[in-house]
């Protein structure tokens, strides 16, 4: 068995660290399991803890404080067979407490080594989130008003598998580590040490008192019956491997010439649920297969089922320079939540702007050509308004047929919505013979 | 192949998997929150790997792991985000890591409004890490490019193995257009070098502008990665002169060759005496202007920026060659403006600007050009 301590960077830590003992016990255990130095990376954190990867002559990578562990667990997805073993001390765990809690949420196979001692040690012993309340730390009084935190019972109540809490003195240590090596899932252990070359001035910590200490808060062995599950890149594997990878959509011909010559813009007032952003879709697609140039850029409210929902569609025969609509040739006023968010339309209307209105929205006055539409004595409901107010504008364009529309629709939509959606065309149609003139 | 009828986001999408992308880690973000969907969809299925961050930082660090295992990565997010990624960026750069990041713009600062576009972000990509290396900045101006300059990202990233950003809008990422596929520019994808023969220094470069050969973490050599100051050999050092070595080197390694990936168009009218500079969705407002202002009889010629940074120089300065003022626009409060001055020196430089949520209008680009 050969150690994997890098023969050319021996250990600098304080005379009496435990930091030291942390770093044999873990040669120990990687020797134990006959591990080669390419089948090892150390990812190390901030701190005294972060000079880890240094003295192994495994891979190594150390990075920022507190995000050892999501390193980790990108080069983990990525190579599976490595072992993946992070060292941080108490400040990369309170620094990365969401990585921590999203560690052991997630359970992906790493193994994470707590050099617990209590304070920050490399930048002059301030006080951590695992600093007890009676010490005399440099932080001056402040430790005094905050409860440490106990690393193994918030790793098991955040879902962590593996938990074990040792004495960096405790015999077994080098067994509990070879069995958080080889567990299949996040392992976590946290080691309690002295660091003589800060802590310790001022709190004397012998082996005896530490033992005594991890005594009081628990020791933790090892597995978590009730948080043991399947290995999240195992799971994943499966996963990706029932699959079915989605199609890569591909152009389409255009199957019509659609009749325009120059730039149409379409704008939609709507409200949300009123299927607005999806009868831009259909006119975009219709517009498609009539060979034009579409943009398309739709507006909602963050809140999805609430406020304006409105659409605008550019079509031009031409391929598209500017993608905002300066000059809508249509305006549709479906619900007074989207005329309330677009006024600005309104005023700036031209007499050859149409402004299809629904009977039962108002619109601010202007000076465009408007056409008022009943959709309810047409039987049409309020979430079927947009798609078809499409066909008022086709007819009252020109662009495309009723029948140009159908066939997109046909061909975009989700085949069960077929019936339902031809049938508002269809009424959509009849409703423009009306208001012909 | 025909039309597709597509947003910038989904062209984002598609050129990462054209590229060879095959990790790709991100948290929910309007309007970059349909990448993230869109490459959940596209990568699991054919072996790649896609991952929901808790934050922003663990998102950026999923990627810096997986790069470093030796997968081509991509992140995406907003200006919040660019934020939180901000020291893995400077990580990135410092230790070599490639890596692309699509920054979907929204109006600023802050949360901002997080429905509307701006291009408020374009110091902060360039200047938001510590130390102050470079970056690669590339601005698409419509879905077509944010499909060709993604795929381009990644290959600087993996040439240059420095962080590259593709630095989108709103207004491109969720405005869905036609994109003709038979059109679209697609750039062979390049991986990074890597090392064949001999002992392996994971940073030793040739030259004063050499990448170092790739050795991924996990392979038959031990690698050491470290975000610390290093040496060729990945230990940490505080030697003055290797420490200047190297931050020369990174800064060298991409500026010496801004040329070589300078993506511009440039349309001159002879005898010309107003240079219009934009990027972006704005670029689109600005060609039509030229065209309005073309037709009435204003001369006038047209510089759009794809490469934001490192600055095009020599492509600024010779397209302002013939130029008395040059009119930048951009959504937002000045920024490639203070650059464009900085270049052309002595020319006039005049700028407009909002960033009110909404695009510039062509008229109004107009009236800047006309209120000589
Ligand atoms: S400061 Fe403390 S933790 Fe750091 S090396 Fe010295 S004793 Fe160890």
């Amino acid at each position: 068995m050969t150690s994997l301590l890098n023969p050319s960077r021996p250990p600098v830590f304080c005379p009496g660290c435990s930091h030291e003992r942390s770093l044999h016990v873990l040669d120990k255990a990687f020797q134990d399991l006959e591990l080669r130095p390419e089948d090892v990376v150390i990812v190390s954190d901030i701190g005294c803890s972060g000079l880890f990867d240094v003295f192994f002559h495994t891979h190594a990578f150390h990075g920022l404080h507190g995000r050892a562990l999501t390193y980790a667990a990108g080069i983990k997805m990525a190579r599976p067979h490595l072992k993946v073993v992070v060292t941080m001390g108490d400040g990369g765990l309170g620094i990365g407490g969401a990585h921590l809690l999203a560690a052991c949420r997630r359970n992906v196979d790493l193994t994470l080594l707590v050099l617990n001692n209590f304070n920050f040690g490399m930048t002059g012993g301030q006080f951590s989130c695992t600093t007890p309340p009676s010490a005399r730390v440099g932080s001056g009084f402040l430790n005094e008003l905050e409860h440490p935190m106990d690393v193994c019972r918030v790793a098991a109540a955040a879902g962590a598998p593996f938990v074990v809490r040792r004495s960096v003195f405790d015999p077994d240590l080098r067994q509990k580590l070879v069995e958080a090596l080889e567990y299949p899932g996040f392992s976590i252990v946290d080691v309690w040490g002295g660091c003589p070359g800060r802590y310790m001035k001022k709190n004397p910590l012998p082996p005896k008192e530490l033992e005594g200490l991890v005594e009081a808060a628990g020791r933790w062995d090892g597995v978590v019956q009730e948080n043991a599950r399947e290995e999240y890149r195992s799971a994943y594997a499966l996963k990706m491997g029932n699959a079915t990878p989605a199609p890569i959509p591909q152009g389409t011909e255009p199957s019509f010439e659609a009749a325009l010559s120059e730039p149409f813009g379409v704008v939609l007032l709507g409200a949300a649920g009123e299927r607005v952003i999806s009868a831009g879709n259909l006119l975009a697609e219709a517009a498609l297969r009539g060979g034009l140039h579409v943009t398309q850029k739709n507006d909602y409210n963050i809140t999805v089922m609430r406020g304006p929902s409105i659409t605008e569609v550019l079509l031009s025969p031409q391929p598209i320079v500017f993608p905002g609509i300066e000059d809508p040739a249509v305006i549709v006023a479906l619900a007074s939540d989207g005329v309330a968010r677009r006024k600005d339309l309104f005023a700036a209307a031209e007499e050859r702007t149409l402004v299809i209105r629904a009977a039962d929205v108002d619109i601010p006055s202007c000076r465009a050509r408007c056409l008022d539409v009943d959709f309810k004595a047409a039987g049409i409901g309020k979430k079927d308004r947009a798609l078809a107010s499409l066909v008022l504008i086709a007819r009252t364009a020109g662009i495309f047929s009723v029948d140009q529309i159908l066939q997109a629709l046909r061909q975009t939509a989700p085949e069960k919505l077929h019936p339902a959606m031809e049938e508002v065309l269809h009424k959509a149609a009849a409703l423009a013979e009306t208001c012909r003139g | 192949m025909g039309r597709i009828l597509m947003d910038g986001n989904e062209a984002v999408v598609r050129g990462a998997l054209y590229a060879g992308c095959r990790f790709f880690a991100g948290y929910p973000i309007t309007p970059a929150s349909s990448i993230l969907s869109g490459m959940l969809e596209a990568l699991p299925p054919t072996g790649g790997i896609v991952m929901q961050g808790e934050d922003e930082i663990a998102s950026i660090g999923y990627c810096l792991g997986a790069s470093m295992a030796g997968l081509k990565a991509m992140t995406a997010t907003s200006g919040p985000g660019i934020s939180l990624y901000s020291e893995n960026i400077s990580f990135a750069i410092g230790s070599e890591i490639p890596l692309v990041i699509v920054n979907v713009m929204r109006q600023g600062p802050s949360t901002g409004a997080a429905t509307r576009g701006a291009d408020g972000d374009v110091h902060f990509m360039r200047w938001g890490n510590s130390g102050g290396l470079p970056v690669i900045v590339l601005a698409p101006t419509c879905a077509a490019d944010c499909f060709s300059l993604t795929a381009h990202a990644f290959n600087l990233a993996e040439r240059f193995r420095c962080p590259v950003f593709v630095a989108s809008n709103k207004e491109i990422g969720m405005t869905r257009e036609t994109v003709d596929l038979d059109a679209l520019e697609r750039p062979p994808a390049i991986g990074r070098t890597i090392h064949r023969e001999g002992d392996y220094l994971p940073f030793a470069a040739q030259g004063p502008d050499g990448v170092p050969a790739f050795l991924p973490i996990g392979g038959d050599v031990p690698v050491r990665q470290t975000s610390s100051m290093h040496g060729p050999d990945g230990y940490i050092t505080t030697d003055p002169q290797v420490m200047q070595t190297l931050v020369e080197r990174l800064k060298n390694k991409v500026e010496a060759h801004a040329d070589e990936f300078s993506f511009h168009e440039l349309d001159v009218q002879e005898g010309a005496r107003t240079l219009i500079v934009s990027y972006g969705v704005t670029a689109r407002a600005a060609r039509a202007a030229v065209a309005r202002l073309r037709d009435r009889g204003t001369r006038v010629s047209l510089l759009v920026l794809k490469t934001l940074w490192p600055v095009p120089e020599r492509v600024i300065r010779e397209a302002a060659e013939e130029a008395d003022r040059v009119l930048v626009v951009e959504m937002n409060l000045g920024q490639v403006v203070h650059e464009v001055r900085r270049v052309v020196c002595t020319k006039r430089v005049d700028f407009f600007g909002l960033m009110c949520g909404r695009l510039i209008r062509p008229s109004e680009i107009v009236q800047e050009v006309c209120r000589d």
